[in-house]
């Protein structure tokens, strides 16, 4: 459980961790079942609808606003995203 | 207050076109509807002022002799489609005014047709839910109440929840919803409504939050088979934006409406017959069948062997893609961000930053995905996990694959059971069981229409799924309207507007 917190960079409350682990536990445990399937000659699925990827031209199609993009930033320092000062 | 709310989009237009009533009636008629059932908690952020602008604009063009598919016709936007600036929240708390600064191509789409929008609906934490409960604003609520336990508040499903509450309380004419494993067909069935989710690349995914990529897609949700195909025409369509998105002509998905069944073979597949499903639904699913061979179509028995994998594989695909599309929610760019722990001026470290702010911004039901999702991308289980998912996804999409080549149509129950009352509401797993009879055309990624059949004992909506072929949303429909027409469903929610 802490792993899987960690990987999704979450801060669990210790209170909350034995609730998790048992509700993780019960959905791994339900998901179990597939092993029971043969896929040994199965490829994996890539694309539902088997479309191949297109190309583009390779030219700067958006950007130069960058009101538009920092315009949700919960805070900035002119044209850039700030961060917490962090005291390492 | 005029009863306009209640027309379908047909017959909206048809008003309008024929100058009974305008745009800003309608309007009126809906944002009235929208006060007077409040109490749903149907939408997040209503913007009723807009609106009427946007009807008195629809009114103006009109009148000028202009034309569009749906000019001055109300609709809702479920919260997941961004709107340029109108609050986009995906119903999260790690989303909190966050106010985009473009359109999705769907909602643009819509726009450009000359629809209304009356605000942004309610739905799931991030699409995450089967019965619209795991909002950060709040649960919505089923306009129709069981004659069993009229007092007791029954869940909308989910994750569209407040668009298919909106929608059958009268409160627009039409709305946007997603889905993912269900999130259209099923709170479609729940609230008595037709709620259609096409073929995956039909419609553009750019400007839609992200939740399983290779699974999201977005559909109408409205109250009959003929406004699910208005509103699919000015959905769907090509767009560069996202590599997904299928380039393939938009044909006219009313077309065939009136063609009838006659000749064509329906499927039904032997493993939707799950225990512990009320007789009830098994009974309205066989009359329906019934009901399509009196109008001539055949009806014939097939077997999709990977059904009962569809559930377990879903909950590792959709989780892994959600884990990995969640990742962005880091308090930097925008949304939510925690503040610093009590009594401390900042944060030891940026990933203290990040790992505070997601605790607290993502609800409890996202936090499990993502845990998931994280722990079977990881290194070491990725193959045992994500990658035999996506082998009996190949599986699945075979069965489906083989059966279209000799029926034209899968006929299945929408939901193993009506309505629930939100007190009542299943948990984890159980919970993921709703979805049962949708997920594995997720998986296939072929299209899918939930039509209202009839009513359980209790007088709550019950509806069927009709599966058809990839990109023939056109036969999908033909065939839903004959089920529409024979089911003949006018029964009315108690809480309607």
């Amino acid at each position: 459980m802490e792993q899987a917190a960690r990987l999704a960079r979450l801060t669990v409350a210790d209170e909350d961790k034995d609730r998790l682990a048992g509700e993780l536990s019960a959905i791994l445990g339900f998901v179990e079942q597939l092993n029971a399937i043969d896929t040994d000659d199965v490829e994996p699925l890539t694309s539902v609808v088997g479309a191949t990827a297109r190309m583009r031209q390779d030219t700067v199609n958006a950007g130069d606003y960058p009101e538009r993009v920092l315009a949700n930033a919960p805070d900035r320092v002119t044209d850039f995203y700030a961060v917490p000062k962090v005291v390492e | 207050m005029s009863d306009l709310n209640r027309l379908t989009i047909a017959q909206a237009r048809k008003g309008l076109d024929e100058g009974n009533f305008t745009a800003v009636d309608l309007t009126q008629a809906c944002v009235d509807a929208m006060a007077a059932r409040d109490d749903l908690g149907a939408f997040i952020t209503p913007t009723p002022d807009a609106a009427l602008e946007a009807a008195a604009e629809a009114d103006k063009k009109r009148a000028a002799g202009e034309t569009a598919p749906l000019l001055g016709i109300p609709l809702g936007i479920k919260d997941l489609f961004c709107t340029e600036g109108v609050q986009t929240t995906a119903a999260s708390r790690i989303l909190q005014g966050f106010t985009p600064t473009y359109e999705s191509t769907v909602t643009s789409n819509l726009l450009r047709d000359g629809g209304v929008f009356l605000g942004k609906l309610n739905l799931d934490e991030f699409a995450m839910g089967s019965s619209n409960t795991t909002s950060y604003y709040g649960n919505v609520v089923n306009p129709w109440q069981s004659a069993a336990k009229p007092d007791l508040q029954l869940v909308p499903g989910g994750s569209s929840g407040g668009s298919a509450s909106a929608v059958a309380a009268r409160l627009c004419l039409g709305a946007t919803g997603t889905d993912t494993g269900g999130s259209i067909r099923q709170p479609a069935a729940f609230c008595g409504i037709t709620g259609l989710k096409p073929t995956y690349g039909r419609c553009s995914r750019w400007g839609v939050v992200a939740f399983a990529s290779s699974l999201d897609q977005a559909g109408p949700m409205a109250r009959s088979v003929e406004d699910c195909a208005i509103l699919l025409g000015s959905m769907a369509g090509y767009d560069p934006m996202d590599t997904t998105s299928v380039d393939t002509p938009v044909p006219d998905y009313t077309a065939e409406l009136r063609a009838g069944v006659k000749g064509l073979r329906i499927g039904i597949p032997r493993e939707y017959r799950v225990e512990g499903m009320p007789e009830e639904i098994e009974k309205l699913w066989m009359e329906t069948a019934d009901r399509l061979r009196d109008q001539g179509a055949e009806i014939v028995d097939i077997s999709l062997p990977h059904t009962h994998s569809a559930l377990p594989a879903y909950y590792i695909v959709a989780p892994a893609e959600a884990s990995s599309n969640l990742a962005r929610y880091d308090g930097v760019r925008y949304g939510y961000r925690a503040d610093a722990p009590e009594g401390l001026p900042e944060f030891s470290s940026l990933e203290e930053m990040y790992a505070t702010t997601r605790g607290e911004g993502f609800g409890p039901e996202v936090q499990r995905r993502i845990m998931i999702g994280a722990y079977v991308l990881s290194a070491g289980y990725y193959d045992a996990y994500y990658n035999k998912a996506r082998r009996v996804r190949s599986l699945i999409a075979r069965d489906f694959e083989q059966a279209f080549q000799t029926v034209d149509a899968i006929l299945t129950p929408t939901t193993p059971s009506p309505a629930f009352g939100i007190t009542e509401e299943p948990t984890g797993v159980e919970m993921y069981m709703n979805d049962v009879f949708t997920v594995p055309a997720s998986m296939a990624g072929i299209p899918g229409i939930s039509v209202p059949a009839g009513l359980s004992k209790d007088g709550l909506p019950l509806g069927v799924q009709l599966l058809g072929k990839p990109f023939e949303e056109v036969g999908l429909l033909r065939v839903a309207q004959a089920v529409e027409t024979a089911a003949d469903f006018t029964a009315t929610p108690q809480l309607m507007a």
